[in-house]
């Protein structure tokens, strides 16, 4: 079965009210033309899992300038007025963690696992509400996964079995994103037939790769 | 005194806590003036938690690479020897306790080691990215700010007003007026910046000082 699709069909797999892991950082390695073509299309009330919300007009914030978004779930917010006028105003949910937790949180939800157990945030804001498991002597906080409907992924290189190739620091959140998501959706710069990528330099194996969608 | 004196002051004396092989994170803003004064004879390697250790000097114009950017966005070089690896591995890297160093800035440190740089409630909320997580895992803990704020009053603290990065895990603070250790005991000062004297860091400075009888001076 072939995992090559059309931009067309890619959006039509996000619906209103879909929870989405955005790969990418500050709109790096981020798929841009899936966004865009998400913008145009209008899709509301989603549920945004991401870095950063980037800048009001790259990358993940186009899509709270247009107001599609009532759910971030980000480490940093500080580069798009958009989103911190919207969490302001009310019509905006979000939700800040510390960036290796969200990984953490992801990486669980797409390896299987309760949850993570780390010092992070103990003594601070992001402890409240949460519970504190003792190990041997030290206390953690229980962090639960964070698992999405869909992971939107760039690639660098992609194979037609969607086994990964990433691109320097454009890699960043992708590996981790691809893992966790019931349908994940890859926008790719290149794909090459099966059997033309070293098996050694696969970073994210097909195995997590649902759709391929060709820039 | 000129703020870019200020910063070199500070990124210079920073620059000393270094060994030869340190890995290094370094804060955006004044903690990277740290990277301009490493002594010729060491090897660090920065990271940047993006996904990348070896971060080398800022790209000519023009050639600039798209997919090769800092924590802070902004455009970077490799140098030999540098890895490329995604932002799990990266915090993993931090939380794991494999960084020798960070260096942060701080909007309030207190004498007990806890520290806050991340929000001012009802106006900047830019959220924590990275800061938990560096201020808890990394094996020393430096800061490095201007010893007062803009309207000259205290940042030093006895205790932090601000929500907390993290509880009792700051090292060593290092302003334009002194070096100081946080211990067991309390804030020892280490060092005092030439020119100063301790009576106006006394003034200057909310937390209770350790003063030493033999207190050596930097930045001269």
């Amino acid at each position: 079965m072939s995992k090559i699709i059309q931009l067309e069909q890619a959006i039509s797999l996000i619906n209103s009210g879909s929870s989405v892991l955005f790969g990418g950082f500050l709109s790096v390695g981020c798929a841009e033309r899936i966004i865009d073509a998400l913008v145009k299309k209008g899709t509301k009330d989603l549920t945004m899992i991401v870095i950063a919300t980037d800048y009001d007009n790259k990358g993940v914030g186009k899509l709270i300038t247009n107001r599609q978004v009532n759910k971030v779930i980000a480490s940093h917010i500080g580069t798009n007025k958009a989103t911190q006028t919207q969490m302001n105003d009310g019509s905006l949910k979000v939700t800040l963690t510390p960036q290796g937790t969200l990984l953490e949180q992801i990486r669980a939800a797409g390896s299987g696992l309760g949850g993570v157990l780390t010092e992070t945030g103990l003594g601070t804001v992001v402890a409240e509400g949460k519970q504190i498991v003792n190990v041997d002597g030290r206390d953690y906080l229980l962090e639960k996964p964070i698992g999405a409907d869909i992971a939107l992924i760039k690639a660098y290189k992609a194979d037609e079995k969607g086994n990964l190739v990433y691109s320097k620091t454009a890699r960043n959140s992708n590996p981790i994103m691809a893992m966790a998501a019931k349908k994940t959706i890859v926008e790719v710069d290149e794909i090459v037939p099966v059997g033309e990528l070293d098996p050694e330099q696969i970073i994210t194996p097909g195995v997590f790769v649902d759709y391929l969608v060709p820039a | 005194m000129d703020k870019a004196l200020i910063k070199k002051k500070i990124g210079i004396r920073i620059a000393q806590e270094l060994s030869d092989g340190d890995f290094v994170n370094l804060g955006i803003g004044l903690p990277t003036e740290v990277a301009n004064h490493i002594p010729e004879e060491i090897e660090v390697f920065f990271q940047s938690e993006n996904g990348i250790m070896g971060v080398g000097a800022a790209p000519k114009p023009g050639s600039e690479d798209k997919d090769l950017i800092n924590a802070g966005g902004g455009y970077i070089t490799v140098k030999r020897g540098a890895s490329y690896f995604d932002t799990c591995l990266s915090f993993a890297i931090i939380r794991g306790g494999h960084i020798d160093m960070t260096v942060l800035g701080a909007l309030q440190v207190d004498q007990h080691g806890n520290l806050a740089n991340w929000m001012i409630p009802g106006k900047l909320v830019p959220g924590m990215g990275g800061a938990m997580d560096l201020v808890t895992g990394a094996k020393r803990v430096i800061i490095a700010m201007e010893h007062c704020d803009k309207y000259g009053k205290a940042k030093i603290l006895k205790s932090c007003t601000l929500p907390l990065t993290a509880k009792g895990q700051v090292s060593l603070i290092v302003t334009d007026k002194a070096v100081m250790e946080i211990t067991g005991q309390g804030l020892l000062l280490k060092e005092i910046a030439a020119g100063t004297t301790i009576e106006e860091l006394k003034a200057c400075t909310e937390a209770d000082l350790l003063i030493p009888d033999h207190l050596p001076t930097f930045g001269d």
